[in-house]
């Protein structure tokens, strides 16, 4: 998921305090906050569609504790419904999450301590635990607070998703129409994407070949669709390059 | 209904992509840092990424059924006009799936 944020770190010179586990959980809390006011209700409108989908509740916890990856989450409900094929879940999630992969580029890991506080770091590396310590000042954060922080933003999470599967199963059946969210959620993720680069070839190349793999192989829309896309990026980087040395 | 061994094989194969994908390239990745083709993926694979799962999530979409098709169509126009209007994520989704309850629900339902 990807929720636009203020960077704390920024903006807050830490007074040279001593380092007691409540300072660094108190600011681990105020640095959660920004994106706390995102991640909850967006965990509680994927709880309402576990309900909706005839799953027992408490799936909703395991999905978003667990998986912990919110927009992967919603497109696994569905798969899971159809009981889509493991190897297509795994495929979905590597193309899905990819993006993650660069956040260890600038993520602050080398500040936390130990294995089992490493191991969970990069298991709670979610976008929005991403988005609150790629600011400068996090490079200096005690690993506690780091750890914390992204304590505090998992459990938004899956306690949002959690409240709103108990919530769904109040919403009457007449209400049609709800997964419509998860629509929303990309399209709207794709303008704000497209915001920060307005390049404008990439989301025209992704089009055609999502709705060529609609036509030619509907049955593997997802995967046909970002095999073509992830084939036509190096085909265009090398057009590109070529187009520019020649210039 | 998918039954529970399939569920939790599903959510593992997931959870174990995901958190490969998180802890791996803080071993791997240093010595690509500087390639031009890896700084170029990161910067265009994001927005086509969201526009294969935004058409993935609309397959469905057929203009042959007008009491689906007009819902879907104008809550996803709502959508995009009221995020390019306001630029607030949640207000959109909200705001577009209210408008798609009511159309389906309600309106052509």
């Amino acid at each position: 998921m990807v929720t636009p944020t203020d960077d704390h770190a920024g903006t807050a010179p830490s007074p040279p305090a001593p380092r007691t586990l409540r300072t660094d959980l108190r600011r681990a809390f105020e640095d959660s906050g920004s994106v706390g006011l995102g991640a909850y209700p967006m965990g509680v409108a994927f709880g309402v569609l576990v309900a909706h989908s005839g799953l027992p509740w408490w799936w909703a916890s395991v999905f978003s504790g667990f998986i912990y990856a919110g927009s992967l989450e919603f497109l696994f409900l569905g798969l899971v419904l159809s009981t889509t094929p493991l190897a297509s879940i795994a495929t979905t999630a590597f193309l899905v999450n990819f993006r993650h992969v660069f956040y260890a580029l600038s993520f602050p890991l080398h500040r936390v301590r130990g294995r089992v506080g490493k191991a969970y770091s990069t298991f709670a590396l979610s976008d929005e635990a991403y988005a609150v310590t790629a600011g400068e000042a996090a490079r200096s954060y005690p690993g506690r607070r780091i750890l914390w922080l992204q304590v505090f933003i998992h459990c938004y999470w899956a306690g949002g998703a959690t409240t709103g599967a108990l919530l769904g199963s109040v919403i009457p059946d007449g209400v049609k129409g709800l997964d419509f969210a998860v629509t929303a959620l990309f399209a709207v993720l794709a303008i704000d994407v497209f915001r920060t680069r307005r390049d404008i070839p990439t989301p025209l190349l992704a089009l055609a070949c999502a709705l060529v793999a609609r036509f030619v192989f509907p049955g593997q829309l997802l995967l046909a669709g970002f095999a073509l896309f992830t084939a036509g990026l190096p085909a265009r980087y090398l057009l590109t390059r070529e187009e520019r040395t020649r210039a | 209904m998918p039954d529970t061994g399939y569920l939790i094989a599903a959510v593992a194969t997931a959870v174990a992509v995901t958190w490969a994908l998180r802890a791996l390239p803080f071993a791997l990745l240093a010595p690509l840092r500087s390639s031009p083709l890896v700084v170029y993926l990161r910067k265009v694979m994001p927005v086509g990424v969201m526009v294969v799962l935004t058409v993935y999530t609309l397959r469905d979409f057929d203009p042959h059924l007008p009491d689906r098709a007009w819902p879907t169509a104008l809550a996803l126009a709502f959508t995009v006009v009221l995020h390019l209007w306001r630029r607030n994520v949640l207000l959109s989704i909200a705001g577009g799936t209210v408008v798609h309850v009511l159309l389906a629900s309600a309106v052509f339902g």
